[in-house]
């Protein structure tokens, strides 16, 4: 198999130039929407709500309950409190998109 | 929340913005995450969480109708890391 080319990783500030680039919204403004976006769904799900954004995909919380684990380094056991934890499952439009790039 | 009600709200706190705009702002911000993806990169947003692709190795799968084999192929599949802050906020009341 050979190795895919390397690309470097996306950022708010790339996001912000996008929209900066294609809708011509000031550099400031860009970056404030980017900001925007990610807090209202931050929000949502710090007050429970799932995120479900139609052919990207879905940000799905789950209530773990409390289970026993270990500390690998000593063996000694020790309580996991219950936590809500957050998990992202992508729509089949997305998995196609990403799945045929190989 | 769903896009439509995350357009709304965005609309409200920017009454500078058309509607229009927003829902354009919206798609280009999550299709350049996806175009990111499809290309192989990664894509990590401080606090909210990191999206990278995981590979996944060719097998034979079954089709659960027919029982029939079937090659599955090679592939890759998206996958997301909430953040550091993203987790602790989801835990605290």
């Amino acid at each position: 198999m050979h190795m895919m080319r390397s690309v470097g990783t996306l950022t708010r500030a790339d996001l912000a130039e996008t929209l900066n680039r294609k809708l011509g919204l000031s550099r400031a403004e860009s970056l404030d929407l980017v900001e925007a976006i990610l807090a209202k769904m931050c929000c949502a799900l710090s007050e429970g709500e799932n995120v479900k954004i139609s052919s990207f995909g879905s940000f799905v919380l789950r209530d773990k309950r409390e289970r026993v684990g270990r500390n690998p380094k000593t063996g000694i056991e020790v309580p996991i409190t219950p936590r809500r934890v957050m998990t992202f499952r992508a729509s089949q439009k997305l998995k196609d998109r990403i799945g045929a790039a190989v | 929340m769903i896009r439509s009600e995350l357009v709304e709200a965005l609309a409200t706190d920017n009454p500078e913005l058309r509607v229009e705009e927003v829902e354009q702002i919206v798609d280009i911000f999550f299709d350049e995450i996806a175009a990111r993806l499809a290309e192989g990169g990664r894509v990590e947003l401080r606090g909210f969480g990191t999206f990278t692709t995981r590979a996944r190795e060719a097998r034979t799968g079954r089709n659960p109708r027919t029982g029939d084999a079937v090659d599955v192929p090679a592939k890759r599949v998206p996958y997301f890391k909430p953040g550091k802050e993203m987790r602790e906020r989801l835990n605290t009341d």
